[in-house]
């Protein structure tokens, strides 16, 4: 009970910060780091759905993300507002995550995943070759550019995406949805409809994803459809969650803003080195600590609350044989 | 008809290497039932090798490739003692899951490490018979292309003949047949698992030979690659050698001919959507094993 009011007070603290920071400092470098923050957490978010809680292994979520920001960027600059064009863009992402996800699912484990990679790459490449040129932001877009609105934007995401874990987190949804992860034949025996849940989560993941590539396609001055596409965005949004926690609301987030620091200040020095970094982290995780980050945490916290106690115990003149195991 | 049979003659020659490249993918999984993903990194590694072989020490390619071939056993032994030998002990589902994440890893680790070294560019092996070509008819065949087939089908043969003649081949198909009945009849199944990935490695350094050398390389090659093996994998199923680089010169032949008709820029999503349909038809069991 202590550590889940702890976890609320962290959050609203979080959340303050969070949105006071542009009134606090508004340097470009400042918000534009918080901003790439908040990218990772949104992906990471909207991919702990699909492959934390319902357990699937989804390497295909950069088309979600690609489709939510093509959509978004063709109607914005046609002059549609932005927050219908991000609407628009989500919806376009969670329609095509049903429509794929309905044969799509019915593959398991491995086949889902080399499925989903197989399928993203080419619609990848379809939209390479259907929308080959970069797009530009026209001249009056460019002397209007707010950048705290693109921030703004970003931490809606964000908030998006914790509020829909949260939800996940304490209704029958994400507990179906956890119990498809954990054991499908026993989740079908208790009632539980696995396909249903599955989808819903494939869905919501691909909204997220839909309203993080939109907001990207907002932020970005040139824009290459095809990028946003790219494998790259999967593999950004798996490597956060396994290093951060995968299953948990505080894992992907604390894994942005590790992988956000850590590519910062590594990139600073050598370019791309980070990715070096994450991907020898991210072996570390899969193969010493499932957990991720979090449980490294409260491994390392049980373990010094452990010793502590033994340490009193011990200035007590209690004998060493005597100290409880564990 | 000159360009229709030119185009399958190429489509030919490439598949040669697409088949070579899912030899080695799908003897890993058939044997340690692990997908390794950055297969088409080994390959990325072994094309590197064989370039900087041929571009600073003057090695012809063609005879770098034994070395290569036994530097990425090397490569292979030593990353399957660090992390795949871990792996294979967990149970057959979260081995396949966890097999994945880690080859991801190694993807990532791999590709990032070659940008660094190596630099983004594109490199291609030109020697002094590089441009080589006979002419049947009017039909051009590049001599290393040739060669490339020539490499792909003796590895294919050599392949079979070490899984059908040796006993260390014999006890490789035992295990990828039943692990526990292996183990029970006397079979060593760790070494199995560590030759088979070896071996697979191996392959994917050969494969890379022949597309530093017939094609061109760079650090981003590897997604691709593993793509083609995946595809070519599914569609031979696991368990024959012959089958594996057949399917690999018919999904050559396949592209070829649709980029004919398509357009080259959508060649690459010929093989993706075939893959797509077949595991559409067959969503639990693609890896069949072909039993003789």
């Amino acid at each position: 009970m202590r550590s889940r009011l702890a976890g609320w007070g962290l959050g609203g603290l979080a959340l303050v910060a969070a949105l006071g920071l542009p009134l606090v400092n508004s340097e470009k470098s400042v918000l534009t780091d918080a901003i790439l923050v908040y990218l990772a957490a949104a992906l990471a978010l909207s991919w702990n759905i699909i492959g934390g809680f319902a357990g699937q292994v989804s390497l295909g979520h950069a088309a979600f993300f690609g489709m939510g920001s093509l959509v978004t960027r063709f109607l914005w600059l046609d002059g549609t507002p932005i927050a219908i064009s991000l609407l628009a863009g989500a919806a376009m992402a969670g329609l095509a995550a049903f429509f794929l996800g309905y044969p799509g699912l019915r593959l398991k484990g491995i086949y889902f995943a080399i499925g989903t990679l197989a399928l993203a790459e080419a619609i990848r490449i379809t939209v390479g070759n259907v929308f080959p040129l970069v797009t530009r932001l026209p001249g009056e877009e460019l002397r209007a550019y707010d950048l705290i609105a693109r921030y703004y934007v970003f931490l809606a995401v964000v908030l998006v995406g914790v509020a829909v874990t949260v939800y996940l987190q304490h209704s029958r949804l994400g507990l179906g949805m956890m119990a498809a992860r954990e054991d499908e034949d026993a989740a079908r025996a208790i009632g539980t409809n696995v396909f249903f849940h599955k989808l819903t989560a494939f869905v919501l993941s691909a909204v997220i994803a839909g309203l993080a590539g939109g907001s990207f396609a907002f932020f970005h001055v040139s824009y290459y459809p095809s990028y946003t596409f790219s494998a790259v965005w999967t593999f950004d949004a798996l490597i956060v969650v396994f290093v951060g926690g995968i299953g948990t609301l505080a894992g992907p987030i604390l894994g942005a803003l590790f992988f956000v620091l850590v590519r910062d200040v590594v990139a600073a020095k050598f370019v791309d080195t980070h990715l070096l970094i994450f991907g020898t982290l991210f072996v570390l995780v899969v193969l010493l600590f499932p957990g991720g980050l979090l449980e490294g945490w409260h491994r390392l916290w049980g373990w010094a609350k452990t010793r502590a106690s033994s340490w009193r115990q011990e200035a007590g003149g209690q004998p060493a044989e005597g100290r409880p195991l564990g | 008809m000159d360009i229709v049979a030119q185009t399958i003659v190429s489509g030919i020659l490439i598949g040669a290497v697409y088949g070579l490249a899912a030899l080695g993918l799908s003897l890993a999984f058939g044997v340690l039932r692990v997908l390794n993903v950055a297969h088409g990194e080994l390959i990325m590694v072994g094309g590197y090798a064989t370039f900087f072989m041929f571009s600073l020490l003057g090695i012809d390619p063609f005879v770098s490739a034994v070395v290569v071939f036994a530097l990425l056993m090397l490569m292979g032994l030593v990353l399957h003692w660090l992390l795949f030998a871990h792996i294979v002990r967990s149970n057959e589902a979260s081995r396949i899951k966890n097999s994945l994440l880690i080859g991801f890893g190694l993807t990532l680790i791999l590709h990032t490490a070659a940008v660094r070294l190596f630099s983004a560019d594109n490199r291609t092996i030109f020697t002094a018979y590089s441009t080589l070509a006979w002419t049947v008819g009017s039909v051009r065949l590049p001599v290393v292309k040739l060669a490339g087939l020539a490499i792909a089908i003796l590895a294919a043969v050599m392949l079979d003949l070490f899984q059908t003649r040796t006993t260390w081949g014999k006890a490789l198909r035992a295990t990828s047949e039943d692990w526990t009945i292996a183990a029970l009849t006397g079979i060593n199944v760790q070494r199995a698992y560590l030759v088979s990935f070896a071996l697979a490695a191996g392959l994917a350094g050969l494969t890379g030979v022949l597309i530093s050398v017939g094609f061109s390389i760079n650090p981003s090659i590897g997604l691709q690659w593993t793509l083609k093996a995946l595809i070519v994998v599914v569609l031979a199923g696991l368990g024959s050698v012959r089958g594996t680089l057949l399917a690999g010169i018919l999904l050559g032949v396949a592209e070829a001919i649709s980029s004919l008709h398509l357009g080259g820029e959508y060649r690459e999503i010929v093989g993706l959507v075939i893959f797509l349909i077949f595991l559409s038809f067959r969503p639990q069991g693609l890896f069949g094993v072909a039993h003789a």
